[in-house]
């Protein structure tokens, strides 16, 4: 076991205020596990599952047709580098889910090219989470997630999944794509939950 | 008698197999049935771990994930991997 422990690495990226762990980046790695999906916004689609199975659609124009909010948030990877400041526009989950009949707990992001992550349903809510599909002021290009990507900016980056086509609703957690390969089911970076048991 | 090994016995063959190299070994994809040296997959690797995907159907055949006390190795993609006997 080292004589320093990991959190105290946090503020080596300059002094500004980051998790523990994190270094500070002025550019916008782009992380990937699989082919960049192209998803003609013609074509896309969002749609929330609820536990019942009923199913709430919004097609691209359903989409920008509501209102829309101009979000700054830090974010952070789980592979270290964390970038301040960043600007996006985007539909808060709070209205895709107004009218949403659900007692469920758990959700499940589902993302063109198969991609998973979970998170609590309350984590979607109370201001915590949009659709964004610009960022700095440009359309969301696809290698960042475009036409349109999850942004959970409190926790970890993973979470904030690319290229989203849908919510799945449930009474109980199913883990996603890299919380099934060891990563923390919730990724809270100030508490630097980067893998399970974290 | 019973008419099974505990696990145990695999560790040799299982030693065997991870000593070789992988990447030479002949893998089907679990999606599509595509059957080729499994250095013809696509690997990816600027994510937080490494991902090979089938370079005919793009399915994920191998993901391997590396924290501080762990790797998890997930091969549910591949139906198999085949290596010469030596």
């Amino acid at each position: 076991m080292g004589i320093v422990s990991p959190g105290f690495t946090g503020r080596r990226g300059g002094g500004t205020d980051l998790p523990p762990g994190q270094y500070l980046t002025h550019e916008f790695p782009v992380l990937s596990a699989g082919p960049t999906p192209h998803i003609l916004t013609d074509h896309w689609e969002f749609t929330v599952t609820t536990e019942t199975g009923e199913k709430y659609k919004w097609d691209w124009a359903a989409l920008t047709a509501l209102p829309a909010e101009e979000i700054t948030k830090d974010i952070h990877c789980v592979t270290r580098w964390s970038k301040l400041q960043t600007t996006w526009k985007g539909v808060s989950l709070d209205t895709l889910l107004a009218d949403v009949e659900t007692g469920a707990d758990f959700a499940m992001a589902h993302s063109y090219g198969g991609y998973t992550t979970n998170l609590p349903l309350e984590d979607l809510l109370d201001g915590q989470s949009w659709i964004a599909y610009e960022y700095d002021g440009e359309p969301l290009h696809a290698e960042h997630g475009g036409p349109a990507r999850l942004l959970v900016p409190h926790l970890y980056f993973w979470k904030s999944a690319k290229w989203v086509r849908g919510l799945v609703l449930s009474d109980s957690e199913d883990l996603g794509f890299w919380e099934t390969a060891g990563y923390h089911e919730y990724g809270d970076p100030w508490k630097e939950q980067r893998y399970a048991g974290d | 008698m019973s008419d099974y090994l505990d696990g145990n016995a695999a560790a040799g063959a299982l030693s065997e197999l991870f000593a070789v190299d992988l990447t030479a070994a002949i893998a089907q994809c679990n999606g599509c049935g595509q059957t080729t040296v499994f250095a013809e997959s696509r690997l990816y690797v600027d994510a937080p771990g490494m991902i090979a995907r089938c370079a005919g159907c793009d399915t994920v055949l191998l993901r391997v994930v590396t924290t501080p006390t762990n790797t998890y190795l997930d091969l549910r993609g591949l139906t198999y991997l085949r290596v010469p006997n030596s």
